[in-house]
């Protein structure tokens, strides 16, 4: 713009004055003036273009402060719409996970807002507040996750502080929008919990020192509340058959560990797999010494093409074991207040297996497989039943921002028959784009 | 108890297990998110730096996996070279986290981030998702305009020196070769595009705008209709019917983008699909950016040629 200014101010000035001096001069002297008059222009014009040339060719400045991020905290919110329909008027009974449909028709079970940042220099820290629709329409709300993280202990140490997901297995941390299904699966929400297994706590993770991927992690968290089902939680009578105790917390014995370990390899260019191990050991409230271990086993594995466009085509399998081991005291049963269910170990476990396979752009098709089973007890309860399901289902992702899925459930439970379920979601995601984990 | 054990068990496996793959003697461990950041941080690094990518050069910059072993990576590295302006914000974030590596963290001299003092283009005037995936800081594949390259090298040049002081005079003596090397190449580069000025050409994604903005050439629209939003048949369309009313010869697609998409327009409209690359290493012989970039233009002239 300024090379045009300076340009257009000579040639004015030229033109200016070589207006009045051709009236009086000859012809001659004219041309030699305007000719003088060019050379001049043309040489103003060179070095223009040689300065152009400098400054692009000179070493580029200091590098100017340019705004690198966006804010101080990230915020989204996530809102999941289901649509069901089953065989099963009481939907409820047969999706028992936190996240599912209850009812015939259209359900909000999941809208969350997540908010994060860095603290300060030394702390990265996460809220995720959720509100769902009860069948009744009434909305509840609750803290699920509010924890902060270290980002530069020494040793390759972290800690976790505050109320979260505990890292058992793969899917128990997992938010329900980061699910490759619309429910939790079956051995998840019977021996972790409806709502998985979540508490207030502490946790330190080691990152080893190895030439692969391995860390290993404890957590020591409160053992009482809804989301500890397996341990002191008021509701654990659906568990052990017998009326819960007012269970105290008397001793480090008393509080809930969560260890796990977890390794990666890169098996070529294109394939990577991941393995764990877990555990979560404490007291539970059928008695006052009683106690209850769950252990998992866990397993991912994923190829994604070496030129994959947005990230399709890819195939991952995901599976988990779980086995738990429920010392049930002696106990007064729920269904009778005189009758005594003796002392006992509940002994459940389950699994399930699950493919994904992204077949273009933003389409992936998924097919799951699972089964829960319980050893006799004294007692009978629905909760530790052998049940299978079997659950193929369709996701598109319109854009990284919205989701469709559709599902159909295949349960068969032991003594109450086979079951169909037709799930339909719809989900949107707002604000802050979410970085998705391995 | 269950608990010590599994600790006691992992505490022996970190003991009789190797140590962490060996770092050339005293070399500084150098990450780049992408093969562009790590070429240009080899030739400023030279031997005093062992410099590895995460993303593969095939791969799309905006979807990498959050594998593990890109956590082992970050937690050895001593210097982070990010693209910045969100080109990494599906997949880095989470690996930073699990890194726990203070060397790397946001401020430290460990950090550097690319669009650092670069002029951005397509800086949105407003956060609106309905435009489609539009980046808050501006368009983040600025690299393609080699007088950035420039400004990324100083940048790392800067960076290295704090990090590892002894090795300044190196990283500044290559900082000046690297520099030289660009304004050769840029001379060539221009030559062979000055035929070409305010020529026409289709991107699939909004990847080469400050291409287009050195060498005055003319984006006049991408195969995807918003950025990250896939081509749909109407917009397919309408960038044919565009094509042939404009006259225009050339598509450009990356190795990661949707060719067939692009051949479909290419055959309604004569136009030549050009299959370039913004990785080095994608091709033989595009190991260093200014091969990468010989490449570029040079297939980019050819079909100009070709179109002409």
């Amino acid at each position: 713009m300024r090379m045009f200014s300076v340009v257009a101010a000579t040639a004015a000035t030229v033109v200016l004055s070589g207006i009045p001096l051709g009236a009086q001069q000859s012809a001659d002297s004219t041309a030699r003036r305007q000719q003088a008059a060019i050379d001049s222009l043309a040489a103003a014009t060179r070095s223009l273009q040689a300065r152009v040339d400098s400054l692009e060719h000179a070493p580029p400045p200091a590098p100017a402060p340019t705004r690198t991020s966006g804010a101080y905290m990230n915020v989204s919110f996530v809102g999941l719409t289901d649509f069901a329909w089953s065989s099963k008027a009481d939907i409820g009974s047969l999706q028992a996970g936190g996240h599912e449909p209850k009812v015939r028709g259209f359900s909000i079970p999941n809208a969350e807002l997540a908010l994060d940042g860095a603290v300060d220099p030394y702390l990265k820290a996460f809220a995720n507040i959720v509100y769902q629709l009860d069948a009744k329409g009434e909305t509840n709300v609750e803290l699920e996750e509010a924890y902060f993280i270290t980002t530069s202990l020494p040793a390759n140490l972290q800690l976790k502080l505050g109320q979260y997901f505990a890292e058992f297995g793969r899917g128990n941390n997992q938010h329900p929008h980061a699910w490759a299904f619309a429910d939790a699966p079956l051995v998840a929400t019977r021996l972790l919990g409806s709502d998985g297994l979540r508490s207030q706590g502490a946790r330190l993770s080691w990152l080893l020192p190895t030439p692969f991927y391995a860390e290993a992690m404890v957590s020591v968290m409160n053992s009482a509340g809804a989301t500890t089902a397996s341990f002191r939680a008021d509701e654990s009578g659906s568990i052990h058959g017998g009326v819960p105790i007012d269970r105290a917390v008397s001793g480090a014995g008393d509080m809930l560990y969560i260890p796990r370990v977890t390794a990666s390899f890169d098996l070529n260019d294109t394939q990577t797999l991941l393995l764990g191990a877990s555990g979560a050991f404490g007291p539970n409230n059928s008695g006052p010494r009683a106690r209850t271990s769950i252990y998992g086993a866990d397993l991912y594995w994923k190829w994604k093409s070496p030129t994959a466009s947005a990230g399709f085509p890819f195939v991952a399998v995901q599976s988990e074991y779980m086995l738990r081991n429920y010392d049930a005291a002696r106990r007064y049963s729920v269904e009778n207040a005189t009758a005594v269910l003796p002392s006992e170990t509940l002994r459940d476990n389950g699994a399930y297996a699950q493919v994904s396979w992204g077949i273009k752009p933003r389409i992936i098709a998924g097919l799951r497989g699972e089964f829960v089973d319980g050893d006799p007890a004294a007692f009978v309860v629905l909760d530790r039943q052998h049940r299978t399901r079997v659950s193929p289902n369709l996701t598109w992702f319109p854009t990284e921002f919205s989701k469709f899925r559709l599902q159909y459930n295949h349960d068969d439970r032991r003594g109450l028959g086979a079951d169909h379920t037709l799930l339909v979601q719809f989900e949107f995601l707002l604000g802050a784009h979410a970085a998705h984990k391995f | 108890m269950n608990i010590l054990s599994l600790i006691k068990a992992a505490a022996v496996a970190a003991l009789v297990v190797p140590g962490a793959a060996p770092t050339p003697a005293g070399k500084l461990n150098v990450v780049a998110t992408t093969p562009d950041l790590a070429a240009i941080a080899r030739e400023i690094g030279g031997d005093a730096v062992d410099v590895k990518a995460l993303a593969k050069p095939t791969e799309d910059p905006h979807f990498v996996d959050a594998k593990p072993s890109h956590v082992v990576t970050l937690n050895r590295a001593d210097v982070l070279i990010e693209g910045g302006a969100e080109l990494e914000m599906g997949w880095l974030p989470p690996l930073l986290e699990t890194a726990r590596n203070a060397k790397i963290a946001a401020g430290a001299p460990g950090l550097v981030v690319g669009s650092q003092g670069i002029r951005m283009l397509e800086i949105p005037t407003s956060f609106d998702r309905a435009k489609g995936d539009v980046h808050s800081l501006g368009n983040p594949h600025f690299l393609t305009d080699p007088l950035n390259a420039k400004i990324l090298a100083a940048n790392i040049a800067e960076h290295l020196s704090q990090v590892d002081p002894k090795s300044a005079a190196l990283y500044a003596a290559n900082l000046k070769k690297f520099n030289a090397t660009i304004d050769a190449k840029m001379a060539e580069w221009q030559k062979l595009l000055a035929p070409f000025k305010g020529a026409k050409i289709v991107t699939y994604h909004k990847d080469f705008p400050y291409l287009a903005e050195r060498f005055g050439l003319n984006i006049v629209e991408n195969l995807e209709p918003k950025p990250g939003i896939a081509p749909s048949p109407a917009h397919v369309a309408a960038v044919i019917t565009l094509m042939q009313a404009q006259k225009v010869h050339v598509i450009l697609v990356q190795p990661f983008q949707n060719r067939k998409t692009a051949e479909t327009v290419a055959r309604q409209t004569g136009a030549v699909v050009v299959d370039v690359s913004q990785q080095p290493g994608t091709y033989k012989n595009t190991d260093t950016y200014a091969a990468l970039m010989d490449n570029l233009i040079g297939s980019l002239a050819n079909a100009l040629k070709e179109g002409k």
